[in-house]
């Protein structure tokens, strides 16, 4: 019987609610519109990777909403998927919080920033922040640029800006980040990779 | 890893050291008890403190934090006094018989060309003997005394039983008993895999732990077979993935070396860095880099590089010194920076001296952090009781804070340690106005690129000029990157052998890094990665988990990089004449007119045997290396140094030479030296570790997380704690000479007391996970204590032994 994950669990709690429900003498096809069917049935399925350790463990993300645009989906549970040849459908200890991260009290929301010798948070625009650090990167630029090292070598570099990249970042993402970040000519740049 | 996680499960014995899967990568070590369960496979483990790996071993033996080389030299050691060497391998697949530079010596701690004032090793003797062919000498016989087996045997010979167990307080019959499983593997239809992790990568002499152990797997004939090979476990999801893209200094994409300033054109540039071929026949695929990087050059600036500006050269940044973290770090700490990136990194908590790092960060004109969360490095200017005591007034940098999304609302690769490239999909939106961090950067450059433009500036040629031909500009997908990252011909692709023959259409995807081409008409964005998404589509998120061989391979799951090979060395899994050493596990084999097996082959495919293709195929010399050159900074075998903060006078091995007390090529600032604490004020050895419940800095975000470990503790021994009178559960204070943290005493079995050198030396554990933010309580950053010295190759800080004090608090 060939039959996904999705339609395993319908037939699951069809089958249960409708045995049972048989054995006291009712129809069992008037019956199950009154047994409750597994959330994660009507559930939307997700397939993604938890961001831990470098185990990498394919993940099952359930959310509501079909995904359509004005469904904003919200997680509502995620387990291990069992498809993945390493994890197997298992998660550690540190996996099985994985809602609670994305659930965080602790999420930003919006740019802020702290302005010199200030003692706190200032909420602004993305505009507003783009802008100021855009500018900011700039000026750092056009005064630090070395287009020539003492020797006379073309070099080409500008050093005064650091980036510490992120490894939790997809692949697509560090590679524009590298794109652009030797396209400005930086070479201050370092990852988790070295801590 | 050159294997892979579910390869483990192919080994007949597991060595763990310089790791803790069973808390750190638990899913991972599943594989471990598989192989335990199902082919009756032993796991060994040596650990300071006896952990949950430890726990469920067939073995376990403590170490000194920091003795690791003594241990794993003692092992080499006892191999070649007891002859438990797997001979026919180490004779065709090592450099065991190259001749190596008469003038080439180690005397009393450190290797010939030694600088003391530059701490740093003119290598010119650190090579081979070069024939009047121009390759490399051999002595098939091993018995001249400069050939590489005679040195190797010479040099190991002081790591007796007796010197492994003063120097690391390992027992010697401890120590013996593992020398015993481990020299089981010599046979060879048996394996070993070795799995590490920042056990081994960081100290003063990480990547020599870690050549320690790629000797002893030559010499056992473990490398290229299933269940075998060097396995370093890793810590993010895609640190692998982000390693392979080159977020650091030195390289670019695929582990291309950056250009320095040495390398004035690009002819001088390509020219050091392709190989010549040192044993004739070989395949020295590092012959092919002008082709991976001149397709990087066509991806980045497609038709502004051209043959007539050197593929456009000068548009990448050349590289003028060091430029790991710790150097930025102390460029920082000096005001030499001017502004600083944080993209989902937590630098005042990862790294070394949280007090350097602080006020580095308090030099900066501003800083910008890109995280999904408030993060502590967020927040360095802002008071956090004592555990982060600091003026906002006097703090003048401009501090930025920009949300970016998680792992679940966003889609594209993660490469796993096993080198798989694997799809994710977006699951649900990022709240309120955070943006990917593809955009942010999108946004950033776009908004660079038109004041450029604009207003003109330094040198705007690259920023002007580099490709940008995404859909979306303010929002390229990763599908269009992927396909940027695999590379397409620009022109058709010819066979060399038969220019009449198509190999791939002009605007084709590429299917291999073998269709790559130096001459402009290809463009990869990073090669290890080319055949991801072929002309058949996005290989990485193919999900066919079928395994016929048995052996766990599943080709068509994912991608793995390189071609979708699966164990990486492979043709040394088969003998001389292609026939597997253990045929029960067969990972490649001759048929008669090809290499064919259960993945893809590390060879040439139709390279017959008698051919004598040698299997390691990076290497020019086609052999693995007992003896590496000129390759490390602080010599070509593997030394035992002490951490730069030891509880012993001197080196075991070196008493009289205080040069070579710790790693004499390591670099150290000035400041740093003298912020070494010394066993007069700090007797006690430290360790940092993990916890099974935590991952880094980062779920001390996530409430239920935080519930299961909400605390910080420190765990000492039974001994040290009737010694300080310190009970379980009392508040105890831990000074090194850079700070103090605060934790929950735990006193336990788990760390034992170790005589060393004729001294008495206590571990003190401490778990890294705790900070000011986040649901765990409020605590202090524990590399407030570590010290702000790294591993002489790769700068890995030493988090792993340095020297406290403690005390009730």
């Amino acid at each position: 019987m060939n039959m996904n994950r999705r339609q395993f669990f319908r037939v699951c709690s069809a089958g249960l609610g409708g045995s049972s429900i048989a054995l006291m003498g009712f129809s069992p096809n008037a019956a199950l519109a009154e047994v409750r069917t597994f959330k994660l049935a009507r559930a939307t399925e997700t397939r993604n990777i938890c961001p831990y350790c470098s185990v990498s463990c394919g993940v099952l993300i359930y959310s509501t909403g079909d995904k359509s645009k004005n469904a904003p989906a919200e997680i509502i549970h995620i387990e291990g998927d069992p498809d993945n040849p390493v994890n197997r459908g298992t998660l550690c200890p540190k996996g099985a919080g994985l809602r609670d991260m994305i659930q965080s009290a602790n999420r930003l929301k919006w740019p802020e920033v702290r302005e010199p010798g200030s003692s706190e948070w200032k909420r602004i625009s993305w505009q507003e922040a783009l802008e100021r650090i855009a500018k900011l990167m700039k000026a750092d630029r056009d005064a630090n640029f070395m287009a020539q090292n003492k020797d006379g070598v073309t070099v080409n570099r500008w050093t005064t800006t650091g980036f510490l990249a992120s490894s939790a970042a997809q692949n697509e993402t560090g590679y524009l980040t590298v794109k652009t970040l030797r396209a400005l000519g930086m070479t201050s740049i370092d990852t988790q990779a070295r801590i | 890893m050159t294997n892979h996680w579910v390869d483990i499960k192919n080994a007949d014995l597991v060595f763990v050291m310089g790791g803790n899967p069973a808390e750190a990568h638990p899913c991972g070590f599943k594989w471990v008890i598989e192989a335990k369960k199902h082919r009756k496979a032993k796991l060994v483990v040596v650990d300071p403190r006896f952990n949950r790996t430890a726990s469920v071993a067939d073995f376990y033996a403590p170490i000194r934090p920091g003795s690791d080389i003594a241990f794993l030299g003692g092992v080499i050691n006892y191999l070649i006094a007891n002859d438990k060497i797997h001979h026919d391998y180490v004779k065709a697949y090592t450099n065991a018989a190259f001749l190596v530079d008469p003038n080439f010596a180690f005397e009393d701690g450190l290797f010939s060309g030694f600088n003391a004032e530059k701490r740093s090793y003119d290598k010119s003797t650190w090579k081979y003997q070069i024939g009047e062919d121009g390759y490399a000498k051999v002595d098939e016989t091993w018995q001249d005394p400069n050939c590489v087996w005679q040195l190797l045997k010479k040099h190991y010979s002081r790591y007796t039983p007796e010197m492994v167990s003063k120097i690391c307080g390992t027992p010697k019959d401890a120590f013996l008993k593992i020398c015993e499983y481990i020299a089981e593997t010599a046979a060879p239809n048996k394996t070993m895999t070795n799995l590490y992790a920042l056990g081994w990568t960081e100290h003063s002499v990480g990547s020599q732990n870690i050549r320690c152990m790629a000797i002893i797997q030559q010499l056992l004939g473990n490398m290229g077979m299933a269940g075998g090979g060097i396995n370093a476990l890793r810590g993010h999801a895609n640190v692998q993935g982000i390693t392979d893209f080159a977020l650091y200094a030195q390289n670019l994409p695929g582990y291309v070396s950056a250009p320095t300033d040495a390398d004035v054109d690009l002819k001088t540039y390509l020219e050091k860095r392709t190989p010549k071929a040192l044993r004739p026949g070989q395949m020295n695929f590092g012959q092919n880099f002008p082709k991976w990087f001149i397709s990087l050059q066509k991806s980045w600036w497609g038709d502004a590089a051209n043959k007539d500006n050197d593929f456009a050269y000068d548009y990448m940044p050349k590289l003028g010194g060091a430029s790991d973290v710790l150097q930025m770090f102390d460029q920082m700490y000096q005001g030499k920076m001017t502004g600083f990136f944080c993209q989902g990194f937590n630098p005042l908590a990862s790294v070394a001296n949280k007090k350097k790092v602080s006020d580095g960060l308090s030099k900066l004109k501003w800083m910008v952090v890109m995280d999904p969360l408030a993060t502590d490095t967020s927040e360095f200017w802002k008071p956090h009781g004592e555990f982060n005591e600091v003026d906002p007034a006097k703090i003048q940098t401009e501090v930025f804070r920009l949300p970016t999304a998680l792992f679940a609302e966003s889609a594209g690769t993660f490469t796993n340690s096993g080198r798989v490239i694997q799809w994710r999909w977006k699951a649900a939106d990022a709240p309120g106005d955070s943006k990917d961090d593809t955009e942010i950067i999108a946004a950033l450059f776009l908004k660079l690129k038109e004041m450029y433009a604009k207003d003109g500036g330094a040198f705007p040629d690259p920023i002007l000029k580099l490709t940008w031909s995404y859909v979306q500009p303010l929002k390229p997908s990763p599908e269009e990157l992927l396909r940027e990252i695999n590379g397409k011909a620009l022109a058709d692709v010819l066979d060399p052998k038969d220019p009449t023959k198509v190999l791939v259409k002009a605007g084709e995807q590429l299917p291999s890094f073998a269709m790559l081409r130096d001459d402009g008409s290809t463009t990869c964005g990073n090669w290890i990665y080319c055949g991801v998404w072929s002309q058949a589509g996005n290989n990485s998120a193919r999900r066919d988990n079928s395994d016929p061989s048995g052996l766990g391979q599943t080709l068509n799951w994912g991608f793995a990089w390189p071609v979708n090979r699966r164990i990486i060395y492979n043709r040394a899994s088969a003998d001389l004449a292609g026939k597997p050493w253990d045929p029960k596990r067969t990972v490649l084999r001759w048929t008669g007119t090809a290499w064919g097996g259960n993945d893809i082959p590390d060879m040439r495919p139709d390279a017959a045997p008698d051919q004598n293709v040698m299997p390691f195929i990076m290497n020019p010399e086609g052999v693995a290396r007992l003896f590496s050159r000129e390759l490390m900074a602080e010599g070509p075998f593997p030394e035992h140094y002490e951490p730069f903060e030891s509880p012993l006078d001197a080196n075991p091995m070196h008493p009289n030479n205080p040069k070579a007390r710790s790693n004499p090529a390591a670099r150290v600032y000035k400041g740093d030296m003298e912020a070494f604490g010394t066993a007069k004020d700090f007797p006690y050895v430290a360790t940092t570790y993990r916890l099974t419940e935590h991952f880094h800095y980062w779920t001390k975000q996530s409430l239920v997380n935080a519930i299961t470990q909400p605390e910080q503790f420190v765990e000492i021994g039974e001994e040290l704690a009737k010694e300080k009178g310190i009970k379980a559960g009392d508040r105890v204070k831990v000074r090194s000479n850079r700070g103090f943290v605060k934790g929950v005493a735990v006193v336990t079995k788990r760390i034992k007391a170790l005589d060393v050198d004729g001294k008495r030396i206590h571990t003190v554990g401490i778990p890294i996970h705790y900070g000011f933010k986040g649901a765990t309580k409020p605590g202090f950053l524990t590399n407030t204590l570590t010290p702000f010295v790294g591993d002489a190759n790769t700068q890995t800080p030493e988090y792993k032994a340095f020297l406290v004090n403690i005390e009730k608090a």
